[in-house]
């Protein structure tokens, strides 16, 4: 359901649906956000990641008008995030990281209250329409509050996409939702996504990582890096290895472990079940390393993993 | 496993003080609403008040006519104000509430008393409160013949002696029985609108911001005076439902005499509903937490009970305590409630208690509006 009445107002640019320059916010000396640069394309699925705050719900909120930023600029839809947040808001949909509906209306009221406080007419028709949308209803005469957690975002993501928003903030919206709501929910932002809506999710979860268009990671509220899930492989420039004992010697790969751990080359030692994952920088001294341990331990070119990217570049941001 | 350890015990005090060590306000207030009650309570509050407005219309200009006028003005419980010249603008100034008292001497009040004709003197109180009135009348008689002695010598010795010179009748004007629930029961009605109204609507908007769904809210078109007025209405609503059990009750129970217009308590009775409702939105703005709003609210709800003239005379409380009663909007209410039932009271005279809650509401509204944060900064 693409909102066919809705045309851009002062969009100039029709595909890039959030841009910002140097967006910075401090909270008393404590600089959350600090001069982010971003640019988010329209119908894109963009992951945002970084550790616990890291600043990712402090840019989400600037984003959507709850917070005013202290210096940089930004447009979102096109329009200002400064000044035109009164015309941003009905254009986007906004899950906060708590679930922020009323746990004492039940599942239809809370629509129903969101439908009319967007201006939504026809009520009746499209709370009807979400509840079937997100399989709500068993469920439609219940608390919001008694839903479980995995119910409850189907209900918070329903509720937040009713109006027909041209963009999607979410915060880490599947944060302790069991693997199948998981992928529930992003089946559903993907096929929002296919109709040309664009979301921004943050999230801690490498799996969502990779489902998503593009990524950009921040820590200290700086933008580390951002690209596809294969470039920001690449350009991490870290090389993998699975190391497996050939006589399934667990402690012998435990003693590995700590032994390369200390040795130069070496920048993450991890175990996965009975192997290692070992990755590194500079793939001569590994290949080194697969020689002189080739005795006892299989060694195998792998892939280098998402995570092993971002804690590469988090360990970065903290010598820095 | 000891029943009570007191390793246990002591980490829960200890958490329980560090807690409170947090929340400054809750603390504050813990201290604050003891030394207010205490103010209150020692300074403010006096049961015999003395300094009572007094109008006097007097129709005679004689020694005798001004020594009783002096000798009231020295007793300390009537404060002469007020040299009227006609009926109809003392009974103005009694249906108002601007004076308590007014003294009518006829003419030829001093040849009178001097003829041992022992003239009327009327005095007319505003007996809404009987409480109030009490003190005063009752001196008077005392008060009046001591005021006379001295002119009484010589050829007038004689008078001084049987029945006294002057013959005083007293009317408690509005309530002649004295009935102290004629006073209290419409008081009542302030009194709970303000209690109920107040604090209901400080927990709505905190209620929001602790739950989490104020994040929500904010991120929705919806504009601060739409969410301010939208969460106020329903409480409007209870405040008449309230409105209308006190009224019966008062009606059917007590037997409180209903003398003006119901319609036009309940019409202009909206603005004292809307003044209280809007403390309340204001004090959600500002508190952190749901206890925090119930504190604000008792803060606001204890000078109100002590301070408008619903449990002690107003004019029995000290110049200060007059002034802060005065910004209350209970206290002009009460005298609209007690105009309107017990004397009558039509749209002008009740327009003048009602604009001070107006003005109460305007300024409270535009604080609160000013404090509502758009934004979660």
């Amino acid at each position: 359901m693409p909102p066919a009445d809705t045309t851009p107002s002062g969009l100039e640019n029709n595909d890039i649906v959030i841009d910002v320059h140097g967006l910075t916010k401090r909270f008393g000396s404590r600089t959350v956000v600090n001069g982010l640069d971003m640019q988010v394309k329209r119908g894109e699925i963009f992951g945002f990641l970084g550790p616990n705050g890291s600043g990712k719900t402090t840019f989400i909120r600037m984003l959507c008008g709850l917070l005013l930023p202290d210096s940089g600029q930004g447009s979102c839809l096109g329009l200002d995030i400064r000044t035109q947040a009164a015309a941003i808001k009905p254009q986007v949909g906004y899950m906060a990281q708590r679930f922020s509906l009323y746990e004492d209306l039940t599942v239809r009221e809370n629509l129903s209250f969101m439908a009319r406080v967007y201006g939504l007419r026809q009520v009746r028709a499209t709370v009807d329409a979400t509840i079937e949308r997100m399989g709500l209803q068993r469920y439609t005469n219940h608390l919001a509050g008694s839903l479980s957690g995995g119910w409850k975002q189907r209900l918070a993501l329903g509720a937040c996409t009713q109006h027909h928003p041209r963009l999607l903030l979410l915060d880490e919206p599947t944060a302790g939702v069991d693997p199948g709501a998981r992928r529930d929910f992003w089946d559903e932002v993907h096929k929002l996504a296919g109709q040309g809506l664009t979301a921004l999710i943050s999230t801690h979860y490498m799996d969502e990582a990779e489902r998503c268009h593009r990524l950009a990671y921040i820590a200290y509220g700086k933008l580390l890096a951002q690209g596809t899930t294969d470039q920001l492989v690449r350009n991490s420039g870290l090389s993998t290895w699975a190391v497996r004992s050939l006589h399934g010697d667990s402690e012998a790969v435990f003693r590995l472990s700590r032994e390369l751990d200390s040795r130069p080359g070496v920048e993450q030692v991890v175990p996965v079940g009975v192997t290692l994952n070992v990755c590194g920088r500079d793939p001569d001294l590994l290949s080194a390393l697969a020689v002189e341990h080739n005795q006892d331990f299989q060694w195998s070119r792998t892939e280098t993993s998402l995570e092993m990217v971002f804690i590469d570049l988090m360990r970065n941001a903290e010598v820095n | 496993m000891k029943s009570f350890s007191w390793a246990r015990f002591k980490a829960v005090v200890h958490k329980e003080f560090v807690q409170m060590r947090r929340d400054r306000l809750t603390f504050a207030m813990l201290i604050g609403i003891p030394l207010v009650q205490l103010v209150l309570f020692g300074y403010a509050i006096n049961a015999d008040p003395r300094h009572l407005p007094t109008a006097v219309l007097s129709a005679d200009n004689s020694p005798y006519s001004r020594a009783v006028v002096a000798a009231m003005q020295n007793s300390d419980y009537f404060k002469v104000c007020e040299h009227a010249s006609s009926r109809e603008q003392v009974r103005e100034m009694l249906l108002r509430g601007d004076v308590q008292f007014v003294i009518t001497i006829p003419e030829q009040f001093g040849r009178d008393v001097v003829r041992g004709r022992r003239p009327v003197l009327l005095v007319e109180a505003d007996a809404t409160d009987p409480v109030a009135t009490g003190g005063a009348l009752k001196n008077l008689p005392q008060i009046i013949e001591r005021g006379l002695e001295p002119l009484l010598q010589g050829p007038l010795e004689h008078l001084r002696r049987g029945p006294a010179p002057v013959t005083l009748r007293a009317h408690a004007e509005f309530n002649p029985e004295a009935e102290t629930q004629y006073n209290i029961v419409p008081g009542l009605m302030g009194t709970i609108l303000t209690l109920t109204l107040t604090m209901i609507t400080s927990l709505a908007m905190t209620r929001e911001r602790e739950r989490g769904t104020m994040e929500n809210l904010l991120t929705t078109p919806v504009r601060p005076l739409e969410v301010t007025t939208g969460k106020i209405l329903p409480f409007v609503m209870v405040g008449y439902l309230q409105m209308f059990l006190i009224l019966a009750a008062s009606y059917l129970l007590f037997g409180v005499p209903m003398h003006g217009s119901v319609i036009l308590l309940l019409a202009l009775t909206v603005i004292f509903i809307g003044a209280n409702l809007s403390v309340g939105v204001t004090i959600s703005t500002m508190a952190r937490n749901q206890l925090q709003a119930v504190q604000m609210s008792i803060f606001f709800f204890l000078p109100s009970l002590l301070l408008s003239g619903f449990m002690f005379p107003f004019r029995g409380m000290p110049q200060w305590a007059q002034y802060i009663g005065s910004i209350l909007p209970l206290t002009h209410y009460l005298r609209l409630i007690r105009g309107i039932l017990l004397k009558g009271n039509g749209l002008t005279e009740s327009l003048y208690h009602a604009w001070p809650i107006l003005l109460f509401w305007v300024l409270v509204v535009l604080l609160g509006l000013k404090s509502f944060r758009q934004t979660l900064d």
